[in-house]
């Protein structure tokens, strides 16, 4: 009746992982019951659950890897702590099979729960204002997106408490993630949750793909475009291209775990190797899928707080296009010691290698938009010169990597971890904190305390220094990646100062929260009523913050780079407004949460085995996209007399606002023009 | 074709700011392409697998072209009769794009048919998916395209009863000329299939 699931599927016995469920449930119970004591169910449901408005969307992506990178950040701590301890001979406090779950649940989460739906929120929340239009090409689709995705980080979130998670490492390479190593459930959650927000990913890529395409507003070139939207561009064709593989291959492994079949397994001619080649061959475009958006949002930050258009605009994009082609025929650097031979090892070295070109031509494109600009430093501006420094530093250690004959001694060793953790916390998370504070007004219409957004920084900042070169320190000493336990007791003090360090980078996430708290604490003292906060450059700051739901009362027209910058230079001339025009939108929809939702059925039944549930879900799954298919009343048109008044409350609200950010901007506007 | 089908529909909305039937023919072949990426490691994983028959049963001993050639044909008319389908819905002739739709459901059902009548056999024979990595790849294969044409047929069934209940609509064509896509797409990589898999495996 329950397939496997049984009682003793909840692990008792494990103090730790007892003590994360009840408080887990005592917060999710203290929000539910929040929820419906203040009646806000209907309230979430009608304009948040169910809502098509790519701003919305983005935000609920923010909102969910935030509270996965808590939940990540909780294994990496324990990863650390552990390691603090288990020093010459001792066990430590986790045992081995937990410690790898624990390794294996912190890279999958990271990556596809908090960096991925980060990248994904800010395209969400900036790509169609960027592009001017009144959103995205498939709004449905977009919310059916989110959807597939939040129901993934349920289920990693229900091995917690139900069964386990894999033991395999993020990436489950098979033979070991095969039914005969790994016959229990972890490896199956890991398939279902990374299946399930693959296909959503999908989706999100072939949406992006299409409205950068086809939706730009009048005039907006693709050499128009702002530099962010170009890099989304390039990580949603990355996205179309490589993702169907990761779906192709985690069919496979699932045919061999569920049906016996010898796709990766050791005999009946399966091939292990190839197990590893095909999720190379998305993975590794997958880590330029993270990192392009996060190149954009440095392009943006630092343009605008220099006061200077980006130097190099063109060699940025090509740049951009350079290292989204090169992604593609890199993927065996990560399995040198494969043993494909001389020749094999020397092409992919050789082309890692090329990839730090376009790739200094972007830092150097940012030095010099610095240079003699007036920069302000502000928290965005801090984290990208974080960014210019730390991911530096990181690619060149990649470089090191990229030599076949110095990887075969440092495959598996923690020189690899410091590696992309110099690259990922570096570009990825300093890029989305600044993308966040950037573009926080926009999103709720006031900005975040500048002075809590420095102090997660420097946190982050010193954190991760004191965390990581301890780890290139030890691997030089011999130390190898997913150690449970090490007899030499010299390395200890390396491992105590790598956990200061993440105890230091713990501050900088409470920073970041005691940031939010007292940013919405004082949300009336730094709101954004002119909806161009930091004299931004790109069509977002046209329009209000937050902005309306339809985003652009008249569709802007764009006559170069940086159009409303230079429109602002000619603020004088009062154009002629053409009358407003009724607004066509896209009405909200049930069908994405109850179609996830009954994927998140089939996902759990299909992980237990259990048949009839699994059969249940699956059709939850067709019959309400059929029924979302026969559903005509789909969009409406706002009357442009209710666009009029919104747009009249707006302007009323930009004439209130204190005449500083006037004056400012002649200021600046005068040291350009000095410059 | 698409161009012409593309603008059609972009003049039957003229209170639209954008052209949707466009930007829905746009994102469908974009998906197509990733589906393609699907297909093409399937394919890849088929030629690294094929000689993994673990001493089991090889290509040749287990296919037989005459059977395959029928499915082939079968297949390759219904994208015919599709084709006319169309013809007949840009000339506003519900009766016929209909008729032709039912045509090429009756022929993609026999394909798929034909299928499954093909992998039943197999396994009764004891060549079934879990003997060797290559019938494993193979069933892979091939399961995939079928199982694609069974969502194609579903596909259909629900064309059928939207343009009875609605007619040729500005939400009906689009969606046709979407699955019309779909359908010359899964023509495309059986082809693939029948050169690659079947005629490489005997010849």
């Amino acid at each position: 009746m329950f397939g496997k699931l049984t009682l003793d599927a909840i692990p008792y016995h494990e103090p730790i992982i007892m003590i994360v469920a009840a408080f887990m449930a005592i917060g999710g119970a203290a929000l539910l019951g929040a929820l419906t004591y203040y009646r806000k169910w209907g309230w979430l449901w009608n304009e948040w659950f169910t809502s098509v408005d790519h701003k919305k969307l983005g935000i609920m992506y923010f909102v969910v890897a935030l509270v996965m990178l808590l939940r990540g950040f909780a294994d990496a701590i324990m990863m650390r702590t552990q390691l603090a301890m288990a020093a010459g001979g001792a066990a430590g406090y986790l045992p081995p099979e937990h410690y790898d779950q624990i390794f294996t649940a912190h890279g999958v989460i990271m990556i596809f729960f908090v960096a991925m739906p980060m990248v994904i929120g800010l395209m969400n929340l900036v790509v169609p204002l960027q592009i001017g239009a009144r959103d995205v090409a498939f709004p449905f689709l977009n919310n059916l997106s989110f959807w597939l995705f939040a129901v993934s980080a349920i289920l990693v979130n229900i091995s917690l408490v139900v069964g386990e998670f894999a033991k395999t490492g993020w990436l489950a390479y098979a033979p070991l993630s095969g039914i005969e190593f790994s016959p229990g459930v972890g490896v199956d959650y890991w398939i279902w949750a990374l299946q399930i927000s693959g296909i959503g990913t999908t989706l999100t890529g072939i949406n992006f793909f299409v409205t950068i395409l086809k939706m730009r507003t009048k005039g907006m070139t693709l050499f128009r475009m702002p530099i962010f939207t170009w890099t989304s561009l390039c990580a949603n064709v990355l996205i179309i291209a490589s993702f169907p593989i990761l779906t192709a291959t985690i069919a496979l492994l699932t045919l061999d775990r569920y049906f016996g079949m010898h796709f990766f397994t050791n005999d009946f001619g399966g091939n292990m190797m190839m197990y590893v080649n095909l999720i190379w061959a998305w993975g590794h475009p997958e880590v330029y899928i993270l990192i392009l958006p996060a190149f954009g949002v440095f392009s943006e930050v630092i343009a605008t707080f220099a006061r200077k258009r980006l130097f190099g605009y063109k060699t940025m994009v090509w740049a951009t296009v350079a290292i989204t082609l090169l992604s593609f025929i890199v993927w065996l650097h990560h399995f040198f010691t494969m043993g494909a031979g001389a020749n094999v090892n020397a092409f992919f070295g050789i082309m890692t290698m090329i990839i730090a070109i376009p790739t200094g031509v972007k830092v150097f494109n940012w030095l010099f938009t610095i240079y003699r600009g007036s920069l302000e430093l502000t928290s965005p501006v801090l984290w990208t010169l974080g960014f210019i420094i730390t991911f530096t530093l990181g690619g060149m250690t990649g470089v090191m990597l990229a030599l076949p004959a110095a990887n075969f001694v440092l495959h598996n060793s923690l020189f690899v971890i410091a590696h992309f953790h110099n690259v990922i916390i570096g570009g990825v998370v300093f890029g989305m904190m600044a993308g966040l504070t950037y573009w926080f007004p926009k999103a709720f219409g006031f900005t975040l305390s500048e002075k809590w957004g420095k102090r997660s920084f420097w946190c982050w900042f010193i954190g991760f220094y004191v965390a990581f070169m301890p780890l290139y320190v030890l691997s030089f000493f011999g130390a190898v990646r997913r150690m449970q336990s090490y007899a030499n007791p010299e390395w200890q003090p390396w491992m105590i100062l790598a956990w200061v360090g993440a105890v230091i980078i713990m501050m900088g996430i409470a920073c970041t929260i005691i940031q939010f708290w007292v940013s919405i604490r004082d949300r009336k003292l730094n709101a954004d009523l002119t909806g161009d906060p930091w004299d931004g450059r790109t069509l977002e700051w046209s329009t209000s913050s937050p902005a309306p739901f339809y985003n652009f009362a008249r569709l802007p027209e764009v006559g170069d780079i940086d159009s409303f910058w230079s429109q602002k230079q000619r603020s004088n001339e009062q154009l002629d407004e053409a009358p407003y025009t009724d607004i066509h939108m896209p009405r909200n929809t049930v069908a994405g949460p109850v179609i996830s939702f009954f994927a998140l059925i089939m996902g759990f039944a299909l992980v237990w085995h259990i048949w009839w549930l699994a059969a249940f879900g699956a059709l939850g799954v067709v019959v309400s996209f059929i029924a979302r298919v026969f559903n005509e009343d789909i969009d409406y048109y706002v009357p442009a007399a209710e666009v009029a008044r919104i747009e009249r409350e707006h302007q009323k609200r930009k004439t209130s606002a204190p005449s500083s950010a006037v004056s400012d901007r002649e200021q600046t506007n005068y040291v350009e023009a000095r410059a | 074709m698409a161009t012409d089908t593309l603008h059609h529909g972009a003049t039957s909305e003229p209170h639209e700011h954008h052209d949707t039937t466009g930007t829905k023919l746009f994102g469908f072949w974009v998906y197509l392409m990733s589906d393609l990426v699907i297909f093409g490691s399937l394919f890849a994983t088929y030629a690294v697998l094929m000689k993994g028959t673990a001493a089991g049963p090889t290509a040749a001993d287990i296919f037989e072209l005459p059977f395959v050639l029928v499915e082939t044909f079968l297949l390759l008319f219904s994208s015919f009769t599709f084709g006319m389908g169309v013809l007949a819905m840009n000339a506003e002739r519900l009766g016929q794009v209909k008729a032709w739709l039912g045509i090429t459901f009756l022929l993609g059902a026999a394909f798929v048919g034909m299928e499954v009548y093909e992998f039943q056999h197999l396994i009764h024979q004891g060549y079934g998916p879990d003997q060797s990595a290559f019938l494993s790849s193979f069933f892979t294969l091939v399961g995939t395209h079928g199982l694609h044409v069974t969502v194609g047929l579903v596909w259909i069934l629900l064309m059928l009863v939207q343009l009875s209940t609605k007619g040729i609509t500005p939400m009906t064509r689009p969606r046709i000329l979407c699955l019309s896509l779909f359908w010359h797409f899964l023509d495309i990589v059986w082809i693939c299939v029948f050169s690659f898999v079947y005629l490489m495996g005997v010849l």
